[in-house]
């Protein structure tokens, strides 16, 4: 079975220099934030794949590629086999967009204060002209209706305005308009983060059920593993924009072997083992305007060698996962 | 109890007059807090968890305001104090530690001044001596090249540290209680697990009890002693941590874990608590969770519960204190 | 989950905080109640005022600079006095106030659109097309507005020497607002840069919706609140810059005096005491310019720290 998504040393690099004036006056060099360096993953049909990682390190950048509000400065998305370049493919963009969708993080800034709900989940279906005009004016009503049962929310919710709803009803608006064009393909990107745990719990559970009765394909963005491990079926690393690791869900878990996975596991506090005793972590997220040279994880890694500070590990297969580490490939650890 | 708590509060309200009427955030808060304890105040966001930090600091925003019960640090009141008195209680008897580090420090002074000038503002000692305590602090929460990096500004460090050094801050004067309202929200979960580790062993180290807000029960977990549980402004659950988490009392509570995930969690779907939390103006009759409680019984939509003893634990609800 | 219908927006107007806040402060509404009359009576002019001042025919030369009514030697027919032609001041008032409120108005709204449509382009378009606008702004900036009016309409003069009425009219406007479009295109570009990088607009490039599209229907509803008070205020500048424009004979044609005109005519007869013809013009154009001032001060503070 072929890739729903397919991703190719996919990378995104952002211009950060002073103005040009400073530049020339104070002599200061150009700077870059390679925020994606070289990403390839693919997500097979109806499956989720989740990328965790902390901030800074481009899991966002990557599902704003991929949905095209970034264009890539290198490497090659592919949804059903067909590119989503926009200069490779104008005329299929459009098409394309029906099919895949996204969800924010914010569910206060994702819906335009000043729009009725009717016409927020409505401006999918009048873009693509999907509204049903059998049914006259009552068309996109309908239909705007039914996605919003299908969130949990009720029909009269159409004529309400963003604020009059809370924090989970927003991102359940959300999903409403995401579906709207029946996509096959779902971006989300940390859409639980900022809700309450009993909220999360809510909208974890009508994602996992449309996903069900819909055969959707996530790719879930977000940098809490326990949600992470509840809702994924493979798992991919993120640091400082490259992949470190991916692995099904349950062998990234059991056992993971990038050091910066097993950090990253050792560090969330878990509400089930209070008391645990943990290994203490060393250093910070190093600055992105200057990444370490080879490994980006070298400088806080305790299995770092000669090899690991000089020469990038590319993402190799190993043992049925793909993980980008000297020290694993060599059997050291 | 064999020492006197160190802070006291008792039946607590929190009232905001508005235009539609006065609203009632915090509704008979009670709970104590013993010298040297980490106690966690928990909710969702509207339970009021902020905002009872805020009126034990006695930073509460106007035009919210204290309208009944009273807060006592070491048997002294402190909710009716002129502005001057509490601001010599803020920062040598509490002090406090808030959620963005980047706003919580003046960008335009260096963290050498900052310190030293709490530290003299509060403790008769030089400024010399001062400056020597800063460096230590800052050792002591592990920013490394204390001695050069005290003359630096805020904007020199990164998130993490600048945590640090509130903590640092907040710590500067000896104080007998901190009020941290959700210090590692804003960091990584790396970063997190650090400041959390720090803040447990410095409290421990200064014998200061510290009461720590957050909405993030896994750093309850691994810090707390005792916690409270708040939903919509009263308390619903209150016990040592332990026994909260694996065997809560109270329905809210007891949906409040299940709908957490856990890394050794094998659930298809987590426990979801129907409905949300009331809003301020649209408090039920009787207890507030009624409406969204599974076990309800008509007593529970009519009188409001208090806090029963429920064997280790004191919950807020009738199924507890049916014989009363 | 609540079902009730959503209220319409009338009643959500009446229910909101900038109706609640402009009923509890006494300044709003006495502003509001002197910006109210000074509207009402100019733009009713025809109907309101006791006589016409523009009707060569009715002109009396014996009543000609008669006192205030109050003051002895005044008459009861003409309230305010007369001028040196017999022209009743308070009519002639109100038939200022006419234009100078048109003009003042005309002005706003063109600079609006102006303003708001190039702070919108500029801020939504960013790079090259943002610097360009912005580095326009800043050159007109550094012009005083006066200059820049006085220029317009010298260079339109010049252009039309035997100009028809109407067109004069429109030069003027488009003078003045050409001198005051600056101040929204900045307001509108720093919220509009503010805007795009807010979610839903994301949402709506994803879902495909054109970029001119999304300013238009996305930004521009959630720009308009800062706009409001600016172009409050703006008004009682354009009424102002107008009345100095008239006053330094440059402004509206003599033939259709606004109150400026009415200041300047008015000056010479200061000093041979007769007061009248030039002090009752002033203080409506102060009148109409502190009370607009006044209700743009009070919007703005309702609209900004709004209780959510």
């Amino acid at each position: 079975m072929s890739a729903l998504v397919e991703v190719r040393d996919l990378a995104k690099v952002f211009d950060v220099s002073a103005p040009w004036l400073n530049r020339v006056v104070e002599g200061k060099p150009r700077q870059f934030v390679y925020a994606v360096d070289g990403v390839s993953f693919s997500i097979e049909r109806g499956k989720t794949l989740a990328l965790v990682g902390e901030s800074g390190c481009g899991k966002s950048t990557v599902a704003r590629l991929l949905v095209g509000l970034y264009q890539p400065t290198r490497g090659d998305v592919r949804f059903d086999g067909q590119p989503t370049d926009a200069a490779q493919n104008a005329a299929g963009l459009r098409t394309l967009r029906k099919r895949m969708q996204m969800i924010f993080q914010d569910p206060y800034a994702s819906l335009n204060p000043r729009w009725k709900v009717l016409d927020i989940v409505g401006e999918p279906l009048r873009e693509h002209g999907l509204v049903d005009k059998a049914q006259g004016t009552d068309g996109l009503r309908r239909q705007v209706s039914e996605l919003l049962m299908s969130v949990g929310l009720a029909a009269a919710d159409c004529d309400k305005f963003p604020h009059q709803f809370s924090g989970g009803q927003r991102q359940r608006i959300s999903i409403a308009r995401a579906l709207a064009t029946q996509p096959e393909f779902l971006v989300c990107d940390e859409p639980t983060s900022a809700l309450d745990v009993s909220v999360q719990a809510q909208v974890l559970n009508i994602m996992k059920d449309l996903q069900r009765s819909r055969g959707l394909t996530y790719l879930f963005i977000s940098h809490n593993l326990a949600v992470v491990r509840h809702v994924a079926d493979d798992v991919g690393v993120m640091y400082l924009g490259r992949l470190v690791e991916v692995a099904p869900k349950l062998e990234l878990f059991s056992h993971p072997r990038h050091p910066y996975t097993r950090m990253l596991l050792d560090a969330i506090p878990d509400i089930h083992m209070s008391g645990r005793a943990r290994t203490p972590v060393q250093g910070e997220v190093p600055n992105p305007l200057n990444p370490p040279s080879g490994c980006a994880f070298h400088p806080r890694c305790p299995h770092a060698n000669a090899r690991c500070s000089s020469e990038r590990p590319a993402l190799i297969n190993f043992q049925g996962i793909h993980i980008a580490c000297h020290a694993v490939e060599e059997g050291r650890i | 109890m064999a020492l006197q708590p160190l802070l006291e509060v008792k039946h607590l309200r929190v009232e905001f007059p508005t235009r539609h009427g006065t609203l009632l955030a915090l509704d008979d808060i009670s709970f104590d807090i013993a010298p040297g304890e980490i106690l966690g105040v928990v909710g969702e966001s509207g339970a009021g968890k902020s905002l009872t930090g805020a009126a034990i600091i006695g930073l509460l925003e106007p035009p919210g305001r204290i309208a009944g019960g009273e807060i006592r640090l070491a048997g002294q009141r402190i909710d009716n104090l002129p502005y001057e008195d509490m601001r010599k209680i803020r920062g040598r008897q509490i002090g406090a530690i808030f959620q963005d580090p980047l706003t919580s420090l003046n960008p335009l002074y260096t963290i050498g001044r900052q310190l030293t000038e709490t530290i003299l503002t509060h403790l008769p000692v030089s400024a010399e001596e001062a400056r020597q305590r800063a460096i230590r602090l800052l050792q002591e929460t592990g920013i490394p090249a204390a001695e050069q990096r005290i003359d630096q500004y805020p904007h020199q460090f990164s998130g993490g540290m600048r945590q640090r050094v509130v903590i640092a801050l907040a710590l500067a004067a000896e104080p007998k209680l901190i009020v941290a309202d959700e210090p590692t929200t804003a960091l990584d979960v790396s970063i997190q697990a650090q400041i959390i580790s720090l803040l447990k062993r410095l409290c421990k180290d200064h014998g200061a009890a510290v009461m720590l807000v957050t909405h993030d029960m896994g750093v309850i977990a691994e810090t707390c002693d005792r916690v409270a549980v708040l939903y919509a402004g009263r308390v619903a659950e209150i016990g040592p941590v332990g026994e909260v988490i694996h065997r809560p009392a109270h329905p809210y509570t007891a949906g409040l874990m299940g709908s957490i995930p856990a890394m050794d969690d094998t659930r298809e779907r987590l426990l979801q608590i129907d409905g949300a939390m009331p809003r301020l103006n649209a408090i039920p009759l009787g207890c507030a969770f009624n409406p969204r409680c599974e076990q309800v019984m008509d007593r529970c939509r009519v009188e409001r519960p208090e806090l029963f003893d429920a064997g280790a634990t004191r919950a807020a609800c009738w199924l507890v204190g049916a014989g009363t | 989950m609540t079902t009730s219908t959503a209220p319409g927006a009338w009643a959500r107007f009446f229910d909101g905080d900038v109706w609640h806040s402009f009923r509890n402060s006494p300044v709003a509404i006495l502003a509001a109640v002197i910006a109210a009359i000074c509207v009402i009576g100019s733009v009713f002019a025809p109907w309101l005022a006791p006589y016409d001042p523009y009707d060569l025919a009715s002109l009396q030369l014996l009543d000609s600079r008669l006192p205030p009514a109050w003051v002895e030697g005044g008459d009861s027919r003409y309230l305010l006095g007369t001028d040196d032609q017999g022209r009743d001041m308070l009519s002639a008032l109100m038939y200022g106030a006419r234009i100078s409120l048109l003009v003042g108005l005309a002005s706003v709204i063109l600079s609006l659109v102006v303003g708001v449509g190039l702070g919108l382009l500029a801020g939504f378009a960013g790079g090259k097309v943002d610097a360009f606008i912005m580095r326009v702004c800043d050159v007109m900036l550094s012009f005083p507005s006066i200059l820049i009016a006085l220029l317009i309409d010298g260079v339109g003069r010049a252009m039309f020497p035997n100009a028809h009425e109407s067109l004069a009219f429109g030069v003027l406007i488009i003078a003045i607002s050409l001198s005051g479009w600056v101040q929204y295109a900045r307001t509108v570009r720093g919220s509009t840069m503010v805007e795009r990088n807010k979610e839903y607009v994301q949402a709506a490039r994803v879902i495909g919706v054109a970029p001119l599209r999304i300013m238009f229907k996305h930004v521009l509803p959630n720009v308009t609140g800062p706009v409001l008070v600016l172009a409050t205020i703006q008004v009682a500048a354009a009424i102002l810059t107008e009345a100095t424009l008239s006053f330094l004979g440059v402004g509206v044609p003599p033939t259709s005096p606004s109150l400026g005109t009415l200041i300047r005519v008015g000056n010479d007869f200061l000093f041979s005491g007769e007061w009248w013809i030039t002090i009752f013009p002033g203080i409506v154009l102060v009148l109409i310019a502190l009370s607009v001032n006044l209700l743009g001060d009070w919007l703005r503070d309702a609209l900004n720290p709004r209780l959510r």
